[in-house]
């Protein structure tokens, strides 16, 4: 592609775009791959020369087919194809404005809503006509159009504060709005996902106008993890989690096998020796090793479910139980300010929104206040389980470690996880808010091992970490 | 194989192509398939059970008139089933014939050919004169060792065999690979394959196929029935129901001559989508209660 030359003399719009990268094309696609590298994605050369290989059978011409193109040939699984999307979208983007503000390109003073006069209730009928058809070249100029009458100029400088204010004022609503005229495309309400995609083009749009405007390319936005969070709303998403539930369940039978095959074990198998043995006249050439099995450890499970973390120990639990055939023994507890045994009712309900019912309305756990007493928690799980917890048990709790300014008396729990195995500490809250306020992690963290887990990947390797066999002790 | 089409010239052709083989493609898959063959590379198509994953190599013989060979996958399926197996009865009757008269070397040269080899699909696929169509369906269900087997006939099309040497392909055949992502498939395996996820499709596309498979039906139970399993997917359910359920259900509501769906027939046909005792009582409880009301409008419209 011979680079097209560049306008006019050294301006200020020289020193805030950053230049072209090397290679024309080629240079682009290279660190278009940069960009997915960066967000995780494992893109190898040879994927690159495919990709390249794949643009030389296709036309350029329709940007779906070049999409598809990229992604048939770089996303290799459903995340990544998602995360691919989302890079794809704001490279290409980008790159297209900082081309247009090298070339001097713009687009004209549209804005203001002055100059030119236009019916906005006839606008707002035609948008909303637009999003019930689904066109996507209309939505994409009405957007303009839209910004251009409710826009107000520079706008309050935050984009998603600007894209709500103008939808409002278009009056666009997923929800029926009945008092609206019989004609009017609004009355039986927009429908969700053609509403997204309208906000996208005003973000879109708006942003452009920016780019614009101040002739430099906002700091690259990079990717967050809220896509990947865990479901956080009370049964919000039940077929999401359990979709993570089958994953684990599948993932930890699969790699019981691979650890089965890999790693020997020291332990010589007496009797399989000696027969081997018989071959060679008796000399024990050949040593025979006993098979490893897979740890199926012994697990109690303490679950805070105040309503700060309830959602996410709730669904914890159900993730357990539902792999409950890894484990030897598994019994778990809820506690506020007491505790209280719910293995039952796990091993009743299989069913997640039943389960959560069932612990909220049976267990009993909140006394007066309904804030966690972690010091009672402890004296009182001590007490029960004694008796029980043995070197090869493994104890699990999840929490926030809050301790609403009751004492977290950490002897107490320093004593159970002297006497237990291994102590896993989840803390569904990410690392930045730990030991601020009334967290207390910190002193629970020097017994025990603190895991922070909020997405589903985290708890993926949590669970991995708890099945994986521990060296004997 | 008189119509054998050796290569697809654009998208376009691909996705029509299919069409006419009775296999409506989404925007990807027949771009990814132009891909496949004109890239010589195989195809790892993901997706949920029942999206028509198997049914896209399928549509894709007939398309390019070319034999589909199909090696299903299941654990523990290893190279003597799937690659090539020496015969040996035959090479012992060859031994008992001779033993007399030939020497060691000769007969050792002799029953070491490709007389006696049989050959399984893999071995068929890459020996076959003609250009073939080669589905491995469920690679998921096989264990690594057998993945990485896979990897030389996929980047290479060719396969050694110790006593014979190499056996390289002749002509160039469309591989497709298929996945219900119960196991995560090895990097190695996935740098080598174009990937297409097939997911669900759109109401509209859905439409089309139901309408495609069973055109006796009425456009406008068509619609509803379409409408009706998007509901039930977005249940919790253990098996939700796939495109294959639907064009049951049309052909069932055929059968039965229904007009309409309204609650009693749904509760009558129920069990042709929904496969799980506990999958019912949702699907009851949540989408047949809402069907009265529904069918009103409907006639009303």
């Amino acid at each position: 592609m011979p680079a097209p030359p560049r306008s006019g003399p050294e301006n200020k719009l020289y020193a805030r775009i950053p230049d072209r990268g090397p290679g024309g094309f080629d240079g682009q696609l290279l660190a278009f791959a940069e960009e997915l590298r960066d967000e995780g994605m494992a893109v190898g050369t040879s994927e690159l020369l495919d990709a390249f290989a794949a643009l030389n059978q296709i036309s350029w011409t329709v940007q779906a087919d070049f999409k598809e193109a990229l992604a048939a040939t770089l996303a290799k699984s459903p995340d990544d194809r998602r995360t691919f999307e989302l890079v794809f979208e704001r490279f290409f983007f980008r790159a297209a404005e900082a081309e247009a503000a090298r070339q001097d390109i713009t687009e004209g003073p549209a804005a203001d809503g002055q100059g030119f006069d236009m019916d906005l209730d006839v606008l707002r009928q035609q948008i909303a006509a637009a999003l019930r058809d689904g066109s996507e070249g209309a939505m994409r100029d009405l957007a303009r159009l839209a910004i251009a009458a409710f826009g107000r100029g520079e706008g309050s400088g935050v984009l998603g504060v600007d894209v709500q204010r103008i939808r409002r004022a278009l009056g666009l609503r997923t929800d029926p709005q009945p008092d609206l005229p019989e004609d009017d495309p609004r009355r039986h309400g927009v429908p969700r996902d053609q509403l997204r995609r309208f906000e996208q083009h005003l973000r879109r749009e708006l942003e452009r106008a920016l780019i614009e405007r101040t002739a430099s390319l906002p700091p690259k936005r990079p990717l967050t993890e809220l896509d990947r969070a865990l479901p956080t709303g009370p049964i919000q998403d039940l077929a999401a989690v359990h979709r993570v539930v089958a994953q684990l369940k599948r993932r930890l039978a699969t790699q019981g096998h691979e650890l089965r095959g890999r790693k020997r074990h020291a332990h010589v198998d007496f009797r399989r020796t000696m027969r081997a043995s018989l071959q060679t006249g008796g000399v024990p050439v050949e040593l025979k090793y006993r098979p490893r099995r897979p740890r199926r450890p012994e697990i109690f499970v303490l679950c805070d479910v105040s309503t700060s973390v309830t959602s996410a120990s709730t669904f914890f639990l159900s993730v357990l139980h539902a792999l409950h055939d890894s484990f030897r023994k598994l019994r778990s507890f809820v506690f506020i300010e007491r505790i209280s045994e719910v293995t039952e009712v796990f091993e009743r309900e299989r069913d997640f929104r039943a389960a959560s019912e069932a612990v909220s309305r049976d267990a009993g756990v909140a006394d007066i206040s309904g804030y966690t007493d972690y010091g009672r928690v402890w004296t009182e799980f001590l007490a029960l389980i004694e008796d029980e917890l043995h070197p090869r048990a493994t104890v699990i709790v999840l929490g926030d470690a809050r301790t609403n300014g009751r004492p977290p008396r950490d002897d107490v729990f320093a004593a159970i996880t002297a006497k237990a195995g291994r102590t896993f500490w989840l803390n569904p809250e990410p690392q930045l808010y730990w030991n601020y306020g009334d967290s207390v992690i910190a002193a629970y963290a020097e017994h025990c091992t603190a895991f922070e887990c909020w997405r589903t990947d985290q708890l993926e390797d949590f669970v991995k970490a708890l099945a994986q066999p521990v060296q004997a002790r | 194989m008189t119509d054998t089409i050796q290569e697809p010239n654009s998208v376009e052709e691909v996705a029509a192509g299919l069409r006419a083989a009775g296999y409506l493609p989404g925007e990807s898959t027949a771009l990814v398939s132009y891909l496949a063959a004109k890239l010589g590379k195989p195809v790892l198509v993901e997706g949920p059970a029942g999206v028509g994953k198997t049914e896209l190599a399928k549509a894709l013989a007939r398309y390019l008139g070319r034999t589909l060979i199909r090696l299903q996958c299941y654990e523990g399926l290893d190279e003597a089933k799937a690659l090539y197996e020496w015969n040996y009865r035959k090479q012992l009757l060859r031994i008992q014939t001779e033993a007399g008269d030939a020497g060691w070397q000769d007969v050792q040269d002799d029953i070491f050919s490709e007389e006696f080899l049989l050959p399984r699909p893999l071995m068929t696929a890459i020996a076959s004169p003609e250009p073939v169509v080669l589905l491995i369906d469920e690679i998921d269900k096989t264990d690594q060792e057998f993945e990485a087997m896979l990897l030389e006939l996929l980047s290479d099309f060719q396969i050694s065999i110790p006593e014979l040497g190499r056996i390289e392909a002749r002509t160039q055949p469309v591989v497709l690979l298929t996945s219900n992502n119960t196991r995560e498939l090895t990097e190695a395996l996935k740098r080598r394959c174009l990937y297409l996820w097939l997911d669900y499709p759109e109401l509209e596309h859905e439409l089309a196929i139901v309408r495609l498979h069973s055109p006796d039906l009425d456009e406008s139970v068509a619609r509803k029935l379409v409408e009706i399993i998007g509901q039930v997917r977005e249940l919790d359910l253990k098996k939700p129901p796939s495109i294959a359920e639907s064009i049951d259900w049309a052909r069932a509501l055929i059968l039965l001559g229904a007009r309409d769906i309204d609650a009693d027939v749904f509760r009558q046909t129920m069990s042709v989508i929904v496969k799980h005792r506990t999958d019912l009582d949702t699907v009851a409880a949540r989408v047949g209660v809402k069907l009265e009301p529904a069918k009103d409008a409907s006639t009303a419209a």
